[in-house]
């Protein structure tokens, strides 16, 4: 009877194994989560600072484009305001802003002064590529989100999930209708 | 992504256990026939590979893009390919980023190199830079991110060196074996072994010659089978496979060698750099899949950008193939979705007016004019009976140097 014993610690200790590496796993794409998501931080950071610098340049050209110049501030003061809320509030935010940039760039088309301006150019750039880099780091964070989400509700991980109570992550959604066409930033 | 990282491991484990086996094997004859002794040879053969492989292993990044004449460069010096790099970098989720190089060199080619993802780098002709739009810079350096990101380029590295080992230890044994054979014979031919010897002595021969062959094949094996997964990797990247295929378009047709390449280091460019002379052999002696094929791949990804999608485009590609890219991994990328070229591109008229001044500019050099630049980024052309050292600039006002 002595072998009944070493059979049933043996299948604890696998048991055991197989929760400690589904835990593990959940943790490690918890993590990316979370990294994902602190990339999206830096991403929009960078695009706040942008903005006075972009404002700075298009002003003195701009004159008669009040609004397009205020819904631009507002929308930064807007996306700064809720820069500490979830997913969900944020990305509605930042489309936002996103959509107020984009017809921003979309009327500097009509100043040929300005686009002969180097600083201007080099804005540009910057703005593009930072445009870029949130959606690409917004498409990494939804991925991410995407393969924990699967994780805690697929079954041997979910019981472990439920176990040590892992949340489903949020997905970065934008919510503006007019930034899922993605800004119109055309520099012909 | 994990799964089919460890789905090609185990493959490529068996392929360079192979490769292994075969360097041993050719020390082993190297002994036998040196000191009579086949130990002793395995040893010297592990010896060679084992100080190749550290070499490659702490410094191989660094050599091969010394041997390319690849210069590091920071964002300020090129923004657009930094910032496409960084772009990259943060949709396939590297955690650091990569350091960029680029070859002064009118061939298009582009490579990643370094041993793993932490420290990587990636290089680009300067070629390659100047054709492509935002989107198709896009698709080629999310390709070479491709490549650092599933460990490709350390297992390159590592089978490049082996493959030179081989090919270095194969080409000793066999001058050996044949200009050596002959004194041997008359000496042993006292006992009665003389026949059981001639037999080793020829399988060695066979196997000497045989042996590089065999092991480029599997190096190429390799290799090609990454090109596509690093293909796939850069539409779900970048969401838009149509850049990486209109590059790879573009590259093609360009015919410029880049001269700093040779065959060791062909894998790890994008495309073969010597496609021009051995397009047309056969698939197995090819570093790359035939681009044709990939750009027929890539555009038939209708619908949508996951490894799933690129999979059946594959096989629609090749009817009747076996698919390249594992359930478990088309499962873990899920669905996803194309995206619009981005607006930037239609700027073809905006090329040509910056074509046709660049022509103009070199009939004013011709004619001894002098082209000078504003501060507020005004270009003035100064002709060569210009009396002042100063102009005036009439957009801002400032002065310019002429001189």
């Amino acid at each position: 009877m002595d072998y009944w014993v070493w059979i049933i610690i043996g299948i604890v200790v696998i048991l055991l194994f197989i929760v400690v590496g589904l835990y593990n796993g959940l943790v490690r794409l918890r993590n990316e989560v979370k990294n994902a998501w602190a990339q999206i931080d830096v991403q929009l950071k960078r695009r706040f600072d942008l903005i006075p610098n972009l404002m700075e340049t298009v002003k003195g050209y701009m004159k008669h484009e009040r609004e397009t110049l205020e819904a631009v501030t507002n929308a930064r003061n807007m996306a700064q305001q809720v820069s500490g809320a979830g997913a969900g509030e944020r990305g509605k935010a930042e489309g936002l802003l996103g959509a107020a940039l984009g017809r921003l760039l979309a009327v500097a088309e009509n100043y040929p002064d300005l686009k002969a301006n180097q600083n201007f150019l080099a804005l540009q750039e910057e703005l593009t590529s930072t445009e870029n880099k949130i959606s690409f780091s917004r498409q990494y964070y939804n991925d991410s989100v995407l393969r924990f989400n699967n994780k805690i509700q697929v079954v041997p991980s979910n019981i472990v999930a439920s176990l040590f109570n892992f949340q489903l992550g949020e997905f970065f959604e934008v919510e503006v209708p007019a930034e899922r066409e993605a800004p119109k930033v055309s520099f012909n | 992504m994990w799964e089919q990282i460890r789905a090609n491991r185990t493959r490529s484990i068996i392929l360079v256990t192979v490769m292994a086996v075969m360097l041993l094997a050719i020390g082993y004859f190297l002994g036998f026939y040196i000191f009579e002794n086949g130990l002793a040879g395995l040893f010297i053969a592990l010896v060679i590979w084992f100080i190749m492989t550290l070499i490659a292993f702490y410094s191989g990044d660094n050599i091969l893009l010394s041997l390319a004449r690849a210069k590091k460069i920071g964002p300020n010096d090129y923004p657009r390919l930094y910032n496409v790099v960084e772009e990259m970098k943060i949709a396939s989720g590297l955690e650091k980023m990569p350091d960029v190089y680029i070859i002064d060199d009118k061939a298009m080619n582009a490579f990643a190199t370094g041993r793993d993802p932490s420290k990587a780098s990636v290089a680009i002709t300067t070629g390659l830079l100047e054709k492509l739009n935002r989107d198709e810079l896009q698709g080629v350096i999310g390709h070479e991110l491709a490549h650092i990101k599933n460990r490709d380029v350390l297992l390159m590295a590592i089978t490049a060196v082996m493959l030179g080992t081989i090919v270095i230890l194969a080409w000793y044994v066999s001058r050996l074996l044949i200009f050596g054979s002959m004194g041997r014979s008359r000496s042993s031919a006292r006992g009665g072994g003389g026949q059981a010897q001639l037999i080793i002595l020829i399988v060695g021969i066979v196997f000497m010659i045989l042996a590089p062959i065999l092991a480029q094949l599997i190096y190429y094996a390799i290799s090609r089978k990454r090109e596509y997964l690093a293909d796939a990797s850069s539409a779900l990247y970048t969401r838009y496979p149509e850049g990486l295929a209109s590059a790879l378009e573009k590259i093609s047709g360009s015919t410029v060698e880049l001269k700093t390449a040779n065959k060791a280091t062909a894998p790890m460019y994008i495309i073969n750099p010597f496609r021009t002379k051995g397009m047309s052999l056969s698939n197995a002696t090819s570093t790359h899949p035939p681009v044709a094929e990939r750009i027929r791949i890539l555009r038939s990804m209708a619908g949508g950008a996951s490894f799933a999608e690129y999979d059946r485009a594959y096989r629609q590609v090749h009817p009747g193939g076996r698919s390249v890219i594992s359930q478990a991994t088309q499962y873990t990328a899920g669905a996803v979705g194309l995206r619009e070229a981005s607006p930037e591109e239609k700027k073809s008229t905006r090329e040509e007016i910056s074509r046709k001044r660049e022509v103009e500019d070199v009939m004013l050099k011709l004619n001894d004019y002098r082209i000078v630049q504003c501060s507020c980024g005004t270009r003035w052309k100064i002709p060569p009976n210009f009396p002042d050292p100063e102009v005036l600039c009439t957009k801002c006002g400032g002065r310019v140097k002429v001189r």
